[in-house]
């Protein structure tokens, strides 16, 4: 079975400064995989280099088509939604325009109204707050309408950067749920990057863990949660 | 009290050309972060245009529509040309296009052209507007065109799929690639806009201060005031800058003694720095904050 998403000696560099050495990974499609590892291990630069966002070498293939020399906003239209760290939320538009902005490579616009109430099924919240402006929203808020902006792209393929950073707990669990509903029953693939390693465990299949820029381990996420000696070595609880 | 109102009157009608001069500063800036020094010249350059046009035959109204897609297409190929190569480098590099650009359009329009004064014709004509002594049909049709421009930019950026790109670019970049927007491009269309709107600007002041190489010399400088009084991310706030310098300046020269016509321009000029010392942000700017 080949993957959707292939990467294979992935290296990428800030400068002189080289980040990621060598990564090899795949997702195969409609699974949901966490990338486990701890600050700067290279969590992040390998999302980005994804998405063609920071200078990089080796070879992405998305579906069998290789993603070198493709602008970001090129491999976005292959169905690729990235929600970053930060979430990059549009803070002086509206939740609405926000949402608008997620479809707006898309052309059907009938179906474009429905994706919106679905967002708002999935997430009542930004249903009371569709006029108010995005940067007034709550840290589990906006981390909800990133989401909700990601899937208005209908992506086959969705990278989370750091979902659970900032949010209480509680807040973490209920996004994490909508994470996994979202990849039971849209089929939308899912590689998510975590520091929460617990919680991303319980969430996954699959999981790989990076150190200083290399996969150093990678298995079905439950395995993974049940080797102690990893878990200690590794992701630290 | 009958002075009083007509120089209001003419104020608006003049800070309606600011406002749009403001405006387009002010769009290439959100788009760049560079204020566009030949912005002006741009503008000059379409309404010698419009008057070559005119020459050949063309009405007035023909001419306006052909100078403003005229000056859209310019405006975007002076990004492509110019100012794309330059997006990562230094400010002063981007100041040095910029001063090049206005040195180079200035004197393309003096080769073609040459320096002398002429003539530009208003399609409003010149008479009391509605026998009224207040204002002149031009000043009326000045406010006129302004404000239903200014309608037509609000809907489009407010309502259409792409005005909404623009504004996502402009405000954030990074994610506007990461929802699909080509943001180079969208750059590129705030530049077209710009020049197309300055274009319009420069046609409608032209019959004022008739048409040469220099005339858009102070025009921009007022637009300048008025994109820093009502604060360099709002293009809100510039179109109400643009009025409110124009009123300024008329009432200025009117009722301060010694000020007269020579010294408006420098009053332009302290408003300036007046508003970047007590409120560098301007009235309706946010102030800019920069996660390092």
């Amino acid at each position: 079975m080949t993957a959707m998403l292939n990467v294979k000696d992935l290296r990428a560099y800030y400068g002189q400064v080289q980040a990621l050495h060598g990564l090899e990974f795949g997702l195969n499609e409609g699974s949901l995989t966490t990338l486990l590892g701890a600050n700067g291990a290279g969590k992040t630069t390998t999302l980005r280099a994804i998405c063609n966002m920071v200078r990089s070498t080796g070879s992405i293939e998305f579906e069998g088509a290789p993603l070198a020399g493709r602008s970001t906003e090129n491999i976005v239209r292959l169905g690729i939604a990235h929600v970053p760290q930060g979430r990059g939320t549009f803070t002086t538009m509206t939740v609405e325009e926000n949402l608008q902005l997620g479809a707006i490579t898309r052309k059907d616009s009938a179906a474009i109204v429905s994706d919106i109430e679905r967002m708002y099924d999935h997430f009542p919240v930004l249903k009371q707050r569709h006029t108010q402006q995005a940067g007034t929203l709550s840290g589990g808020e906006q981390q909800m309408l990133a989401v909700a902006r990601a899937l208005m792209l209908r992506p086959r393929l969705m990278l989370l950067d750091e979902p659970s950073f900032g949010l209480a707990p509680l807040i973490v669990r209920d996004l994490f749920r909508i994470l996994g509903k979202i990849n039971r029953e849209d089929k939308v693939t899912i590689l998510v990057v975590e520091q929460n390693a617990q919680l991303a465990l319980e969430l996954a299949d699959q999981a790989y863990v990076i150190e200083t820029g290399r996969i150093v381990m990678s298995g079905n996420a439950k395995d993974i949660a049940n080797n102690e000696d990893v878990r200690k070595s590794y992701l630290g609880y | 009290m009958e002075l009083f109102t007509n120089q209001v009157l003419a104020g608006i009608a003049t800070g309606a050309i600011y406002a749009c001069m403001a405006l387009a500063v002010v769009m290439i800036y959100q788009a760049i972060d560079h204020l566009n020094f030949a912005q002006g010249e741009m503008a000059m350059f379409s309404t010698f245009t419009a008057w070559q046009l005119m020459q050949w035959g063309v009405p007035y109204w023909g001419a306006f529509v052909l100078t403003v897609a005229f000056s859209f297409v310019g405006g975007i190929i002076i990004e492509r040309l110019l100012f794309k190569p330059l997006a990562k480098a230094p400010i002063l590099t981007n100041v040095a296009g910029f001063i090049a650009l206005f040195a180079i359009i200035n004197s393309v329009a003096g080769l073609i052209w040459d320096f002398t004064i002429k003539q530009f014709p208003t399609p409003f004509g010149s008479s009391p507007f509605l026998g009224s002594q207040l204002i002149s049909t031009h000043q009326a049709g000045m406010i006129g065109v302004t404000v239903v421009l200014l309608i037509l930019l609000f809907f489009f950026f407010r309502f259409t799929r792409i005005g909404l790109a623009m504004r996502a670019a402009a405000s954030l970049p990074e994610s506007a690639r990461l929802v699909g927007i080509n943001t180079s491009w969208m750059i590129a269309l705030g530049w077209g806009m710009a020049a197309a709107i300055g274009s319009i600007a420069g046609m409608l002041i032209a019959p004022v201060v008739f048409l040469e190489p220099n005339m858009m010399g102070g025009v921009l400088i007022y637009g300048f005031a008025a994109a820093v009084l009502g604060g360099l991310t709002s293009p809100f706030g510039a179109v109400i800058g643009g009025f409110l310098v124009g009123i300024f300046e008329n009432l200025a020269g009117t009722y301060i003694p010694g000020v007269g016509n020579e010294l408006k321009l420098p009053i332009a000029l302290a408003l300036i720095i007046v508003v970047l010392v007590v409120k560098p942000a301007g009235l309706f700017g946010r102030p800019i904050v920069k996660r390092v």
